[in-house]
């Protein structure tokens, strides 16, 4: 989805925020000196692009594995191609499930067409969701596995 | 980033990564809005957000962009490394800009990393960058459906 109205004072706000909002009272003056903005244009552009989902939100992106959750399981699926849709959104529905994506099979080595994260404090609970969700698949679901990351080899989100 | 073990966080630190995930104000005085929500000075706020961030507890402080809303691309990608060249090809993968963030998972596919560029041309350019670089084929499984994306977790430590 293309957004006409984004323009080069959006792109400039979103550059000087992609490292983080600067951390002093008046953040948001910071930008606007760094920009060269109003300050009120770039709480409004903010607002704008908050509405527009163009920014998800603004706020803190915790490392999970400091805060606990310190098993990362990609669960993924070989769900019947008719019934993938109707299951991806009661699949990503459950509680425990962060993200959820239908996603290309690459055969033959990669059967797998839905995608779930799950986290949770160790293995066994998250191998206790997956069961949760091949529950959910019932015959649906032809094959599965768990991918559990070792290791956050980069986390720094988006630059443009 | 190795794989640690839980933080040592207060009950301060908690209230802070519970209720600050999203919802951050625009304001003049966001911080001062934000510690009068939490029940602390504005001062300590804005301490304690750079102690988290120091501390790699928390990732960023900011705004979240959503890519897709911009006409860019966000892939998730993933390549079958020989462990004796993991380190080399890791540093080769993360070097991109476009790789927004890169995790090692246990399968045959050990390196899973998703690009996000600000044109849908610059995927393809990025693969063909990091199959130059490391001389290994990529896997990319761009998303056809998206059913559920909410990516706040609580602290439970």
């Amino acid at each position: 989805m293309s957004t006409s109205s984004f323009d080069a004072a959006d792109r400039a706000i979103i550059v000087a925020t992609q490292g983080g909002l600067p951390l002093v009272p008046r953040p948001y003056h910071a930008i606007a000196e760094q920009t060269g903005l109003s300050v009120e244009e770039v709480m409004a552009r903010l607002r704008a692009m908050l509405a527009a989902g163009v920014i998800r939100r603004i706020g803190a992106v915790p490392n999970h594995y400091a805060i606990g959750w310190t098993a990362n399981g990609m669960t993924v699926w070989d769900v019947a191609d008719e019934r993938i849709d109707a299951l991806g959104s009661q699949v990503g529905a459950l509680e425990c499930v962060t993200h959820c994506y239908r996603r290309p099979r690459a055969l033959p080595t990669w059967p797998y067409n839905l995608f779930a994260m799950v986290h949770g404090s160790s293995r066994e609970e998250v191998l206790a969701k997956a069961e949760d969700i091949r529950t959910l698949l019932g015959d649906a679901c032809r094959g599965s596995d768990v991918l559990f990351s070792t290791r956050i080899l980069k986390k720094s989100g988006l630059r443009i | 980033m190795r794989e640690r073990p839980a933080a040592e966080l207060d009950a301060v630190d908690r209230r802070i990564i519970d209720t600050l995930q999203g919802g951050f104000p625009i304001s003049e005085h966001p911080y001062a809005e934000a510690a009068a929500g939490l029940g602390v000075a504005e001062g300590e706020l804005i301490a304690r957000l750079q102690r988290l961030l120091e501390a790699k507890v928390l990732t960023r402080f900011g705004p979240m962009v959503h890519i897709e809303r911009l006409g860019g691309a966000f892939v998730l990608a993933a390549l079958a490394v020989p462990e004796a060249r993991y380190e080399e090809v890791a540093a080769a993968v993360n070097a991109l800009p476009e790789v927004a963030h890169n995790y090692r998972r246990e399968h045959a596919l050990n390196m899973w990393f998703v690009l996000a560029t600000e044109t849908p041309e610059g995927i393809p350019a990025a693969i063909a960058k990091i199959e130059a670089d490391t001389g290994l084929p990529v896997h990319a499984f761009p998303k056809e459906a998206e059913y559920f994306v909410e990516m706040m977790l609580e602290s439970r430590v």
